[in-house]
Order: C-alpha cells, then structure tokens, then sequence
C-alpha cells in the first residue's frame, strides 16, 4: 500500500504558514525572566514543576514513614497526614505532570518540532507561566497559613473538604481552590496557544499527519485540558462559594457535631461528577503527551520507523474523546444511580483497545529495530512495562463489579501511581535525558543517569507492586493508621516497612538526578546539534542550543515524515524531515 | 536490560502466587465477584507476561550490533486488525461476566430484610425495622443528642424500631438490604469479608444487599475520607446463626424505649393511619 502521506513525496504546494516577525527583547529582564521565548517560558516551566515536585516527593517520603513506621515521626498525627497525602497528590498530579508535560515539553518542541519560530501568542505565554507561577506560591502559602492546608484529599469532596472535622478548613480549602482556579486561568493562555500553534505556525511542508507523535500527544491532550478544565474550575468557584458565602451547591442539610448548619439542599454528587469530568481527563492530559514521546524517544532510539503511525495518531484521538465518556468509573461506589455502572464499565473497557494498540505499537517498533540502550531508551522501556502494569489494573477497577471491593483500597493507590505516576515520570525522565542536549548543548552524565534508571526503576515496580495485594485483602487507603484491623495480617507491617524504605531508596536516586541536572550544565560532554541522529526539525536548528527565533535567517521546509530511520538504500540510518529528495528506497509497503 | 525483564515477569507471577497477601476469607455470597477478579487476573497475566517477555526477547534478539539496520516497515494492516481483534475479545471475556454479576449486585431480591446503617462523624449506629419490617421516617430535622439519629417521632411505624449503638448483628443466610444514611458528610461502610460496599451520601439514601454466608465478627470501616479521624471510624458487625441472633434481638431496645422515642409516645399512640414513611 503505496502512502504518500507516510512516504516521501516531495514538498507539499503552499506553505502552512509564512515567516514571521518576531517581537525582540531589550533587556536582560525580558530576555531571561519576563521573556517571552517558548524555549525559556519551558525552561522557567520546567523548573518551577521541578521544584515544587521536590516538595511532593519529600511529602510522599513522609507519608510512607507513617505507613510503614506508625509512630515513628512524632510530628505526624492524623491532622498532618490527611495534609501530607493530599498535597502530595495535588501536588503531583497538577502543579507538577501537567504543568510539565504542558508547559514544559509543550513549549520547547511545539515551535522546535513543528519548524515554527516561536508561539503564536508569545506575551500570552509569558503570562501563562507567571500565573502558574503565582497558583503555585498560592499553593505553598496555604503550607503556612493558620490551620495549614487542606486534608481534603487531593479529590476535596464536599461536604468534608469546607467542614470543622477536615484540617485546613480556615485558610487551606480556600487557597488551594485560589490556587487551582488561578492555574486553570493560566494553563488555559497557554493552551490557546498550543492550540493555535499547532493548527497555524507549521513549517512548509509540515502536513498534520508528518508531525511528530509527541506534537501529536501534546496538542490532543491540551484540547481534552482546555475542555475538561472548565468542569474542575467551576466546581472549585461553587465550592469556594459555599465555604465564603454559605451557598449550598454542594452541601444538603448537615448536622455537624451536633450543630445544624446553614446549608440545605445541595448536591454532594453534583461536585464528584464535576471533578471527575475533569478528573478522568486528566488522567490522559498527562498520559497523551507521554505516550507521544515514549514513540519518538523509542523510535529513534531503536533506529526505526514507528509502528504503525497513522494507528498511532488516531488511537491518541479515539482515547481522547472516549475519555470524555469514563469520568464515572471514579464513582461506582459513590451512590449515583448504580445502573450508570453498565454504561460506564463498557466505554471504560473499550477505551483499553486503541490503548493496547498503542502498546502494541511500540512493541512492534522494537521488533527488527537496531535498539540502542541509551538512557532515553532505557526509560521508555520502563514506561511500556510500568504503563502496562498499570493498565491492566485498570481492567479490574473499570470493571465495575471488580471495582466494588478494590474502590478506595491501596490496589487503587497501586494502580493510579504505576498508570499515572510512575510511567508518565519515567517519559518525563527519558525526555529530560533525550532532549537536555538541546536545551543545554551537553550531554547528561551516564554514570549518574544509570544508577537513576535503575534505581528508579526497580524501586518504583517493588513500591507499587506488592501494594496492589494489601488493597487486595482490604487495607483501606488515605488510613493515618491500620492499627487493629482484625483482617490485616501481622506480615502486612513487614510489607509496609519494606515499601517505605524503598520509597526512600528511590527518593535519594532522585536527588541524584537533580544534581546530575545542575552539574551537567558546566561539567557535561558537549553534546553537538544532533547527538541521537534523529530526524525531527529540533535537531535541525543552525545552532545548539537554539537562539530566540530558533531557525536562524530561513526557517526549515519539510519534505517527509518523522520516522525515516532506516530507509533502505540511503546513505545514513536516518532521513531529516527537512531534507529534500525523494528517499532511494521503496515507497512503504 | 532483557534480563531484567524476565525477572520482572517471572517475579511478579511468583509473588502473586506465592505472597502471604491475599484476599480476606468471604463470608457473603458475593463470590460471584471473587470469581470476576479471578478471570481478571488470568486475562491480564497472561497479557502482562506475554507483552514483556517479548520486550525482552526483541531486546536480545535486535539489540544494535555494528553494522545492523532497522527494519523498514510502516505499518501492516493485517497485524493490527489481527491484534485489535484479540484484544476486543479479551475485553469481552472481561466485561461480559462483570456486567452479569453487576445486574446481580444492583437486583436487591425480594425478600431482603433490611437494615439502616447511620453514619457520622466518626462513628457508627445501626437501626433494624422491628416487628413490623418496616423503617419509620428520619430526617435530619430531628437529630439531637436524645436521637441521633434523627428518627421521626410522629411516624408510628418507627416506634418499634431497633436502634442499635454497638455491633450490628446479621442473621447467616438471609439476604438484607443495606440502607445508608449519613447526618454530615461522605463515608462509606465497607466489610472486608462482604467484598460488597457503598459510600454514604448525607441527603440521600444510598445501598447494596447481600446474604452473609459465614458465622464471625467483622470489622467495619469507613472507606471515604470523612475528616481527620476517618481512619479511626470503626465498627463490628457480627454474623450469627438463627438462635444467636434472636437472642441477640431479645436484647436490643426500640425506639420507643429509648427517651427521644417515648416523650412522643401519647402523640403517636393516637394515630391510627398507617403514618405515610
Ligand atoms: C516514589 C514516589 C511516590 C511515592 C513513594 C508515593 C507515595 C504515596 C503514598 C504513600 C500515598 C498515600 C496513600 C494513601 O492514601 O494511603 C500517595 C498518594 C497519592 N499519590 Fe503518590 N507517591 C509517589 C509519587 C506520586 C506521583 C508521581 C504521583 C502523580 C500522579 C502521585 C500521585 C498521588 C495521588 C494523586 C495520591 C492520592 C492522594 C489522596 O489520597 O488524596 N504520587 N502517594
Ligand atoms: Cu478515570
Ligand atoms: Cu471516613
């Protein structure tokens, strides 16, 4: 089957878009701090996601020395753990993978990739990451505000997340709905222009279906944000109504500890389905962007096209619009009309074919590849095993009447953190690894990037595997304390200590990826334009790393699809899509 | 790297077979979904292990060597129809079951006795219908410290109601209606041993049945977060054999002797209607 598409030929007539002029900076300030670069605005996202994704990880080590070590922290009572988890998962979930996938990798490749010299909307990008910024010191301020933040559980179910009986009731729900508010706001600037980017400032030749897995991750994950964060800041306005103005959107009529309150009538419901309109969404704003550049880093690194493109991009599509359809396999178990379940445990087990194709896909990609263990590759290997653990759990909790004893147990905690935790930040580590060389024209050091892979790796699959059989047995989740259920076996504390020192294990190999990151700026090997002979147009720039307007005095035309590795007959094992010419070999059969 | 994955394969199949954790032994008729978890757990297994295994073998097998190439080979029709085939039948072997034994779990039978769970912050009541089978109204207006669980005094059919403030007992066998109900915010009762559970939603009555099917004493807990001391909210349930329970039952107060209940008494005495629940 003969595909031009795919194949090779020639320019397309008519550019996608025309150069551009672009607005230049004239002083160190708006160059390097109020810039308005994607490539900085990345960088400045990156880091602050970094950063407060720090302040996560040091929580969930916490948090796992109360579970495996009761007592042993004195600080830690009830108060301060519901505190600990659900700012960790707040934390984790938003104002880190989000904001990193999004704001970080989105800004620095959409333009690069797409052969663009920058945004189409660059002072709104500016603002976008200055308001993240600002939702972020929000979120760090409730750390310190009267009461401290909210223990509402990072899903704040009402009525408990405004009530006396949940800590943070004074000041933390209230800053961190401000908070989440303000980075919908700033996250949305952002998304129009990812948007917009990606439909109008392509490079000549550049056809939406040469683009880029990754391109097409990001941009189909920014739609599914910019209508799924909506639900989520309307639910956060309602309840930061109720908890100021003693509105009842979402409280009926309460006694609490004896006292009656002032609402009457609302829907508690109402607020869960909101968030998990957003909620379930979510869960592939993160995923989509990983799988897109878990493709290219395993394509390139494996010297060969990837699998099944077109397959490819509409398998990111159909999981994005069915995922629309799922949000309440959250919510078997919440006491909505229980015949929803049918509906909702048959488009949640649909959903995992177009995913399993798309592991399928990397897979096939391998097979007859010339696969090079570099450290990209050795993450996305990791992912693929990590994502599909994770997914097949999926199938139990999806299942709905699988769901009813395992909902709210630490098999939920396994799974969520194997899907969405750990295989999304294992992409986050390969794409660090893989395009640091672009950013910072050196190389990351291998030696520290090894021990890091390994221990992650290895560490994150011993946290959360075994995990899944407490949940299996009944061990509750967001429990200060296990103490004195008659059902937990005494080996469970055994397990419980061994988890949480791994957990520790695994946090200290993070900080030598930091420090890797920090040294590798001044001590890494100069790493050349192209150090992974690929074949997208960011490693195409005239200079490394690539200056404002990225392209020099003309930008890239492109003649071909991102996958040319390998072509038979040509010269070298791969093809840059800017490269003219038909390729030698066959068109693709 | 390939060697790695092996062990991971290998490992996590020794673990689930060999690990001390498990599941609790059930003692509710709803092996229907242990036997669901179980088909789950075959399904994806053999998925797991195959899908990695492979990875593995293409490791070995396509690792670089100096000189090799790539494959060239965008895409081929035929396999992927041929895996998306397998794997929708995969899907099917998994759903069909699960949404037969789900139409069971939401068919309350006929004959479920029924029994009302009251939760609050942080702790349990329980109330059964008394001798007429029936619940009496409650609402939220009338909790107070004499009834806290907010039972209706006017409604004549809730005088005889049993209103429990310790374990809940169950009798063996007989299947029952669990009717929830909370006066502040989302809990959930969950028994380990019932594998069934609900959250509990203040304004609305929310529920699940089953027939426990196993004599003991079991721990309930709350399973949504409720505040600061969710952890803490605790209770029993207690599954006896027929003799045991109607001692049991012997013992339990009705409403209307409890203070709250018998203040009202001459009110409700002069009803005669059926009282409209
Ligand atoms: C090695 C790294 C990590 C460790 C050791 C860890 C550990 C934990 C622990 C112990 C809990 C509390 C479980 C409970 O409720 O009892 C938790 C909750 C959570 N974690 Fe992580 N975590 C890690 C990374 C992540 C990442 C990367 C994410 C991003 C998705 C994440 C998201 C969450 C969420 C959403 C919750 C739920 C919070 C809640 O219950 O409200 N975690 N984590
Ligand atoms: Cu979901
Ligand atoms: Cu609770």
């Amino acid at each position: 089957m003969a595909d031009a598409q795919l194949g090779t030929a020639g320019p397309l007539p008519g550019a996608e878009s025309e150069d551009v002029e672009l607005y230049h900076p004239h002083s160190w300030l708006t160059k390097y701090v109020f810039s308005q670069d994607a490539k900085i605005i990345a960088i400045q996202y990156a880091s602050t996601a970094l950063a407060i994704g720090l302040v996560a990880l040091v929580l969930s080590w916490l948090v796992r020395l109360q579970l495996g070590f009761p007592g042993a922290i004195s600080f830690i009572g009830p108060k301060e753990y519901y505190q600990l988890i659900t700012m960790h998962g707040m934390i984790m979930v938003i104002y880190l993978l989000t904001a990193l996938f999004l704001g970080g990798f989105g800004n620095y490749l959409i333009p690069l990739m797409l052969g663009a010299r920058d945004m189409v909307f660059p002072y709104v990008n500016m603002l976008s990451y200055w308001i993240y910024l600002l939702a972020v010191l929000v979120l760090v301020a409730s750390f310190f505000a009267p009461g401290g933040p909210t223990g509402a559980g990072w899903t704040l179910y009402p009525p408990q997340a405004i009530l006396s009986g949940t800590p943070g009731q004074e000041w933390g729900i209230v800053l961190m709905l401000l908070s989440l508010i303000l980075f919908i706001i700033g996250f949305t600037m952002g998304g129009v222009n990812y948007v917009v980017t990606v439909l109008q400032a392509r490079a000549p030749g550049m056809t939406l279906m040469r683009m880029p897995l990754t391109i097409w991750g990001i941009f189909t994950a920014t739609i599914l944000a910019l209508l799924a964060f909506p639900a989520l800041f309307v639910g956060a306005v309602m309840m930061l109504l109720d908890r100021l103005l003693g509105t009842s959107f979402f409280m009926p009529a309460i006694v609490e500890a004896g006292q009656r309150l002032r609402y009457n009538g609302g829907s508690p419901i109402l607020f869960q389905h909101l968030f998990w309109f957003f909620g379930h969404p979510e869960v592939y704003i993160v995923a989509l962007p990983a799988f897109g550049i878990v493709s290219d880093l395993i394509s390139t690194h494996a010297r060969k096209n990837i699998f099944g493109y077109r397959m490819m991009v509409w398998a990111i599509v159909a999981i994005g619009a069915l995922s629309f359809v799922v949000w309440a396999h959250h919510m078997y178990v919440s006491g909505m009309n229980p015949y929803f379940g049918f509906f909702f445990a048959t488009t949640t087990l649909v959903i995992a074919i177009p995913t399993a194709i798309k592991v399928y896909n990397w897979v096939l990609t391998l097979w007859r590849g010339d696969i090079h263990l570099t450290l990209p590759m050795l993450f996305a290997i990791a992912f693929i095993v990590t994502f599909l653990n994770g997914g097949l759990t999926g199938l139990f909790l999806g299942n709905v009447v699988v769901d009813v004893p395992l909902s709210d147990t630490m098999f939920v905690v396994a799974h969520f953190h194997m899907v969405m935790g750990v295989a999304p930040i294992l992409v986050i580590f390969g794409g660090l690894y893989h395009w640091y060389p672009k950013v910072t024209g050196r190389m990351l050091d291998e030696r520290l990037g090894q021990l890091h892979f390994w221990a992650t790796f290895l560490g994150a699959y011993a946290i959360f595997f075994p995990m899944h059989y407490l949940g299996l047995m009944g061990v509750p989740r967001r429990y200060f304390d296990i103490e004195g259920l008659s059902f937990v076996t005494p080996s469970v504390a055994t397990l419980n200590a061994f988890i949480s020192v791994v957990a520790l294990l695994v946090g200290a190999a993070q900080i030598v990826f930091l420090y890797n990151l920090v040294r590798s700026l001044t001590h890494g090997a100069p790493a050349g334009p192209n150090p992974w002979r690929a074949t997208t147009l960011e490693w195409q720039t005239p200079e490394t790393p690539p200056p404002h307007g990225n392209w020099g005095a003309t930008p890239p035309v492109v003649y071909r699809w991102a996958y040319d590795y390998s072509v038979p007959g040509a010269a070298e094992d791969f093809i840059p899509q800017n490269q003219p010419g038909r390729a030698p070999g066959p068109a693709p059969a | 790297m390939a060697p790695v994955l092996v062990l991971i394969a290998v490992g996590s199949i020794a673990f689930h077979l060999l690990s001390p954790w498990w599941w609790t032994p059930i003692a509710s008729d709803w092996g229907y979904i242990d036997a669901t978890l179980i088909i789950t757990f075959w399904i994806t297994g053999i998925a797991f292990t195959a899908i990695v295994l492979f990875i593995a073998y293409c490791l070995v097998r396509f690792r670089h060597r100096p000189g090799a190439r790539a494959a060239y080979e965008p895409e081929s029709r035929r396999l992927e129809v041929w895996l998306t085939v397998v794997t929708g039948l995969g899907v099917a072997a998994l759903l069909a079951p699960g949404l037969v034994v789900w139409n069971r779990f939401v068919s309350v039978p006929p004959g479920a006795s029924e029994v009302e769970v009251v939760a609050q912050q942080w702790r349990w009541a329980f109330r059964l219908p008394g001798a007429d089978g029936r619940l009496g109204a409650a609402n939220i207006r009338h909790v107070g410290e004499e009834n806290p669980l907010g039972l209706d005094p006017e409604d004549a059919a809730g005088r005889d109601d049993v209103v429990i403030d310790g374990d809940l007992h169950l009798p063996l066998g007989r299947p029952v209606k669990v009717l929830l109900r909370s006066v502040d915010v989302i809990h959930n009762f969950y028994v380990p041993e019932f594998r069934a559970k609900m959250d509990i939603i203040p304004g609305t009555v929310t529920y699940f049945w089953l027939t426990p099917t196993r004599v003991g004493t079991f721990d309930a807990l709350c399973n949504e977060v409720c505040g600061v001391s969710h952890y803490a909210m605790r209770g029993r349930v207690v599954v006896d054999a027929e003799p045991d329970y109607a001692s049991w039952l012997q013992r339990q107060r009705t409403f209307a002797q409890l203070p709250a209940g018998r203040g009202q008494r001459r009110v409700a005495a002069q009803q005669t209607a059926p009282s409209d629940r």
